[in-house]
């Protein structure tokens, strides 16, 4: 039998605006409004101030651990690309995309301040929790997905991860039973080069993160991450691909952690200054800004006023999330089970550790485990 | 591997209907009744995993529901535990009721991120927003020379975690009736069934029954010593005790916990004040196993009531023999429970 080709593949790579703050006219057609251009840079240059500010906190004691996403903000106009309707299965890279989902911006300091309550997500606002764990929630989304068209509904699921997830056996998995189920299922790499000390070329030896989703059938490009315009087709583009041909897609956004990978991590220590000098000058928000002053649309003056109201807006969020009365030390059995087993209870209701609850007649003891 | 015999069991289950009847049916068969009864009630229920649509099941329990419920509904998945446990969680979250069928309990140790670290923590970390409403069954145990890799016993394991569930049936009774629990409970449940039983027969009523969570059932009532065990090994304590009626001339209380989690600690308890003697079976490894915690709570609750110290009868301290003989000596049998309670009461 002579040889011959059974599979060619190819990955596209678009970017619409580039650093410069130059659009591709014909790229660009049928995409973002001005509109919604100077909403969502107003939207990103809030995040990056809520972004500083959340680190500030950090520092001074007031909140365990924070991810920064700075650099990352353009993947706030997938939001845009979204209806209501839709879902959005994050890690903890998205602030942008989240907030304009609907996600209340005090639930995500409420998270990293150790507040269980910052997962409450309101009824209608269709987000999941953070997840920590680097992939699970991929598996979630899938499986989201998989009751949108149980149901009949006209919605898709959208899923963010980094380049460090695709490593995971559950992107794969993820990826897998999404293709072969059909479902709504959109998944979108944010590649910001690094896995905390990791670099991109020690987490995978494929020449993109986005052909790893041709293997299983998906649609797979990779976009400039840090171009909104991109951003918003791509995610457009693979909405309507998962809703017409129950087609997932694989969007690889080629972007940059500017800070570091937590408050618990110090960049400088393993990575080029002259690399991150490089990427601050592809920032989203330079180059967004760029567009809007071209356009005519944007000002110092404006600019200035943004500044202020991103102030007053994190001040009042902060104020909010330290402002929600502490939980205390009995809530931490509340939410084990949806109904608490009588065990949990006596737990709760006597010593707070099982053997030492076991009597409640203990009172002295109680007394004094509680520092009476 | 021939099924077990069905032994007499006394029923304790004041409002659940008889045990005895001569509607006999297998213990798969129940577990079939079961989900199927309740994808009748409730369409928000599916099944999920390998070889459960069209093959009709690994081990046939799911025989016919693909051509009953379609493909919507009972659905067939790649050789991806942690795939399909993942997905039957996302689908949960957003309000399906998922049961997730492991071929057997061995393989979900590639999913325990998943059905450990997601499932049963997501209430709590969404502070109370976001139940997990699922189900993850399969055969539990050393099914009869699968191997040491292919024998867990995984509730010693899992059941070490807060948030989660976890029922082992003994009988096709149990099985159906804790099985409909399951699936109608709000939080994560580990549904462990063992291959060696699944031909099991015996008498299951046609009327609806729900059996609940957290209550032991007395199988046997004696004051010489107490039997406590859960899945499988049940029926090979009701053996010992019909030994030791005949050889000994004592009667032993049996109980079937039935849950791990919750586990019924006031039954052993009471019956303990009566018999002043504990023997546990359990088929898991002896360190930090079920045995182990409920003899902790006996000591912690009841130390003042022991003649004797309590015994434990679990798997030897080794991974699971292939050798059919060995495996025989491995294992709790009928042989190391009576020589436990010979000890106990002697």
């Amino acid at each position: 039998m002579p040889t011959k080709v059974i599979y060619n593949a190819k990955i596209n790579q678009i970017q619409i605006l580039d650093e410069n703050g130059k659009l591709d006219e014909k790229l660009a057609r049928g995409g973002l409004k001005d509109a919604q251009v100077l909403k969502l840079y107003e939207h990103m240059s809030i995040c990056r101030h809520y972004d500083e500010v959340a680190f500030k906190l950090q520092r001074s004691g007031r909140m365990g651990t924070y991810p920064q996403n700075m650099g990352q903000e353009a993947i706030g106009a997938v939001a845009l690309a979204a209806i209501r309707a839709d879902w959005m299965v994050p890690c903890y890279r998205e602030n942008a995309a989240l907030f304009l989902h609907g996600l209340p911006m005090e639930k995500i300091l409420l998270h990293w301040m150790g507040d269980e309550r910052g997962n409450q997500i309101p009824e209608g606002v269709n987000i999941t929790p953070i997840s920590i764990p680097i992939g699970t929630h991929m598996l979630h989304a899938a499986g989201i997905a998989w009751a949108l068209k149980l149901r009949k509904e006209d919605a898709v699921a959208f899923t963010f991860f980094g380049d460090g997830a695709t490593s995971e056996g559950d992107f794969h998995e993820a990826m897998n039973f999404a293709c072969t189920l059909k479902l709504p299922c959109v998944f979108i790499c944010q590649n910001n080069q690094w896995a905390i000390s990791v670099p991109r070329s020690k987490q995978t030896a494929s020449e993109t993160f986005a052909q790893k989703g041709l293997a299983y059938g998906a649609e797979c490009l990779q976009i400039d991450g840090n171009d909104v315009f991109a951003v918003y087709k791509a995610a457009k583009d693979a909405r309507a691909r998962a809703l017409k041909d129950g087609k997932p897609t694989l969007i690889e956004a080629y972007t940059y952690r500017l800070g570091d990978h937590t408050t618990a991590d110090d960049a400088r220590r393993y990575r080029d200054a002259k690399e991150l000098e490089m990427w601050r000058l592809r920032d989203p928000l330079i180059r967004t800004r760029k567009y809007l002053e071209a356009k005519d649309l944007w000002s110092d003056d404006k600019q200035k006023t943004l500044e202020a109201k991103a102030k007053e807006i994190v001040t009042k969020v902060v104020k909010n999330a330290e402002g929600i009365e502490k939980p205390t030390n009995d809530d931490i059995f509340d939410h084990t089970f949806a109904e608490l087993p009588e065990e949990i209870i006596r737990q709760r209701d006597t010593m707070h550790t099982h053997s030492l609850g076991q009597r409640p007649e203990q009172e002295t003891l109680r007394a004094s485990a509680r520092g009476v | 591997m021939p099924a077990t015999e069905e032994k007499t069991r006394t029923n304790t289950d004041a409002d659940l209907p008889s045990r005895e009847g001569d509607r006999v049916i297998q213990f798969r068969e129940a577990l079939r009744e079961a989900m199927t009864e309740e994808m009748h009630r409730d369409k928000r229920i599916f099944l999920m995993g390998e070889e459960v649509a069209e093959y009709q099941g690994a081990y046939k329990v799911s025989q016919g529901m693909l051509d009953e419920f379609g493909p919507k509904r009972i659905i067939d998945t790649p050789i991806s535990e942690n795939g399909f446990a993942g997905l039957g969680i996302g689908a949960a979250m957003y309000g399906l009721r998922p049961i997730i069928e492991f071929m057997s309990w061995s393989f979900s140790l590639v999913a325990a991120d998943q059905i450990l670290n997601n499932a049963p923590k997501m209430l709590y970390m969404s502070g109370g927003q976001w139940g997990c409403p699922i189900v993850f069954r399969g055969n539990n145990g050393a099914g009869g020379q699968l191997g040491s890799t292919h024998s867990w016993c995984v509730e010693a394991l899992y059941s070490n975690v807060p948030g989660l569930k976890i029922a082992i049936p003994s009988c096709p009774y149990d099985a159906k009736g804790l099985l409909k629990t399951a699936i109608r409970d709000d939080d994560p449940v580990f549904f462990l069934e063992s291959e060696r039983m699944l031909g099991d027969k015996a008498h299951v009523p046609e009327e609806e029954y729900l059996v609940p969570f957290g209550k032991a059932a007395r199988l046997r009532e004696g004051d010489a010593c107490t039997l406590v065990s859960f899945g499988r090994p049940v029926n090979f304590c009701l053996e010992a005790a019909d030994t030791l009626r005949e050889e000994d001339g004592i009667e032993v209380d049996v109980l079937d916990m039935r849950t791990i989690r919750p586990l019924d600690t006031a039954a052993i308890i009471e019956s303990l004040k009566r018999t002043n003697r504990i023997v546990v079976v359990d088929q898991s490894w002896p360190f930090a196993s079920v045995a182990t915690e409920v003899i902790t709570q006996v000591c912690e609750k009841a130390f003042d009531w022991l003649d004797h110290p309590p015994i434990r009868v679990n798997a030897d301290d080794v991974p699971t023999p292939y050798s059919k003989p060995l495996e025989q000596a491995y294992l709790p049998h009928v042989g190391k429970i009576l020589e436990a309670v010979r000890r106990a009461v002697g």
